[in-house]
């Protein structure tokens, strides 16, 4: 082991006691997380910025003239800063707060969408895509007319560019397109796509829930117009999400719910709504979640995205190098360029079985369709056995999937 | 950590030979021509879709069956099982074993004394065989999948069962 090496061992040790839950026996054994991509652990960090707000600092936002409520949106407006520095957003205005990625996309679909699109546009996605990234736009084509088209992927789940490329028209109105490919792992090269889309005129909205929590993310160099995640992907509570938005975009478009917060006056003729982000943000917030994502963004800029990617591509390396050598294995999803994610196949054994043998074994894997019912039937199959590292993972959590797939093997020989 | 990692028995049980042998070797298994009846059954956590087809005759009793379709060893397994074990029945009767079976795998692990109005005995003592299941509640619904579709075909719904 090089010394470089060692440091990112070292590095890799303490990241893990920051994760409490991972501490644990399941089935005897002690726990092998494998399901980040499903959703993230929340470092001890996280978990008290929650309780401590609960216990000292609860109350509305936005409304009341007293401390609590002070203190309350302070804390809510101040992870609002961290995300926009966390993404490099130009404006906090741009950093609209939502409940996930489900949302965010959904949002767009409505907002920006709905209003200006008809019979003969058209809204491109790709063969990749998890179903929050599909099913809005099908909607949205439902209700105007518009048509769905979706871009090819080769054998090793990677996009067919040329063929993309050859696909953004003038009639497509909106691209959407995962940043990297929670089934797969596949890592688009999500900044050349969006060159190519922004030099033929078209919008493009980026899925980005399994790119936040891998890479350092630059909504400006990348030059998106919308890129949405969730917080629970990235080591922050469930239920909070971002969907960064260029201001001169979200500005001329309208509100997605309505309600409290995201007016400036209301009369039963006329409502005026609020300034950009509050348009967007109708009704009492997950004010403790929000404020638990801005300790997971405190966390991660500590650790520092760059070491994090790095460490988790050796990582990976390694899960790919000892799940070659199990016998019968079949690697699904096998692009060039990928984040720690791995699906596969175990000779003939359904995906779900081979969850459950691995379960009681300690190791958490997710099996079935992963959301991405399409990509699986372009494999030919009905699911896959995935699994997902983050950086509180190590090379012992890869010998124990190993093991534990052996035995797997044993019981189905 | 290699070699730590023991099955468990439960897993054992789960996956005994039985289990195993007929979702390898699924009887019944493929389209019936001259079905009367049929239904899908699909789990929508995993996608597994199930087809049971029925033949019923005049006196009102199953006189053929299959099932095709594809999921985990568990609802293959579970499914030609049922096949097996309805084959020849009333309608009635295998009305009267979709609900004890569905309520004994449902039960969770207790194994109470069978009250549920049919002789688990011959001639479905076979289906003792997923009685592992009960230790695994997240995979209760992979064994009640054909069941359901079972009830489904017998009322012929116009829907697909769903395990929900």
């Amino acid at each position: 082991m090089t010394q470089a090496q060692r440091q990112q061992s070292m590095a890799a040790a303490d990241w893990r006691k920051d994760f409490p839950i991972l501490n644990q026996s399941v089935n005897g054994q002690p726990l092998v997380y494998l399901d980040s991509a499903a959703s993230a652990q929340q470092p001890a960090s996280v978990i008290d910025a929650v309780a401590r707000y609960q216990r000292e600092d609860h109350a509305n936002v936005h409304r009341g003239v007293h401390t609590l409520s002070h203190r309350a949106t302070d804390a809510y407006e101040g992870a609002r800063d961290k995300i926009r520095e966390f993404i490099n957003a130009a404006n906090r205005t741009e950093i609209v707060l939502t409940s996930g990625t489900t949302e965010s996309i959904n949002l767009v679909a409505q907002s920006f969408c709905r209003p200006r699109i008809g019979s003969g546009d058209k809204i491109l996605i790709t063969h990749l895509e998890h179903h929050a990234n599909i099913v809005p736009w099908q909607l949205v084509c439902e209700q105007t007319g518009a048509e769905l088209i979706v871009a090819p992927i080769d054998d090793h789940g990677q996009l067919e560019l040329e063929a993309l490329r050859s696909m953004m028209t003038n009639d497509v109105f909106l691209l959407a397109i995962g940043h990297v490919s929670n089934a797969l792992g596949t890592v688009n090269p999500i900044k050349e796509i969006i060159a190519h889309a922004r030099q033929c005129g078209i919008p493009v909205l980026v899925d980005g829930a399994q790119g936040v929590p891998h890479m350092p993310i630059d909504v400006q160099d990348l030059d998106c117009d919308f890129y949405a995640f969730s917080g629970h992907k990235m080591f922050g509570p469930t239920g909070t999400g971002v969907l960064y938005g260029r201001e001169t975009l979200l500005d001329a478009m309208p509100p997605y719910q309505g309600g409290g917060d995201m007016i400036l006056e209301v009369s039963f003729e006329a409502t005026i709504y609020n300034e950009l982000p509050y348009k967007f943000e109708a009704g009492t917030p997950n004010i403790s979640g929000v404020i638990g994502l801005g300790a997971a963004i405190d966390y991660l800029q500590s650790a520092g995205m760059q070491r994090i990617a790095v460490y988790e591509s050796d990582l990976h390396e390694y899960m790919l190098l000892q799940l070659g050598r199990v016998d019968d294995i079949r690697l699904i999803g096998t692009a060039a360029n990928k984040a720690s994610v791995q699906s596969f196949l175990l000779g003939d054994i359904h995906s779900h079985d081979l969850g459950t043998i691995l379960d009681h074994q300690g190791v958490a894997i997710r099996t079935g369709h992963h959301c991405a019912m399409p990509l699986m039937t372009r494999f030919g199959i009905s699911g896959t056995a995935r699994a997902s590292l983050a950086f509180y993972n190590n090379t012992d959590d890869v010998d124990r999937l190993v093991a534990a797939l052996e035995k797997a093997r044993q019981v189905f020989k | 950590m290699n070699g730590h990692a023991a099955v468990t028995d439960d897993v054992l049980d789960l996956y005994r030979e039985l289990i195993l042998d007929h979702a390898r070797s699924p009887r019944h298994f493929g389209r019936l021509a001259n079905a009367t009846h049929m239904a899908q059954g699909i789990n929508p956590l995993c996608g597994d879709k199930l087809c049971v087809y029925l033949s019923i005759d005049d006196t009102e009793h199953i006189d053929a069956i299959s099932f095709e379709g594809s999921g985990c060893a568990i609802s293959v397994a579970s499914a030609s099982l049922l096949t097996d074990t309805v084959i020849g029945l009333s309608v009635d009767k295998a009305e009267t074993v979709f609900s004890a079976v569905t309520k004994r795998l449902a039960k969770g692990g207790v194994d109470e004394p069978n009250d549920l109005g049919i002789d688990l005995e011959r001639p479905f003592a076979k289906l003792r065989a997923l009685d592992g299941v009960r230790e695994f509640p997240s995979r209760v619904k992979c064994a009640t999948l054909a069941w359901h579709a079972l009830h489904s075909a017998l009322h012929q719904d116009a829907q697909p069962a769903t395990t929900e």
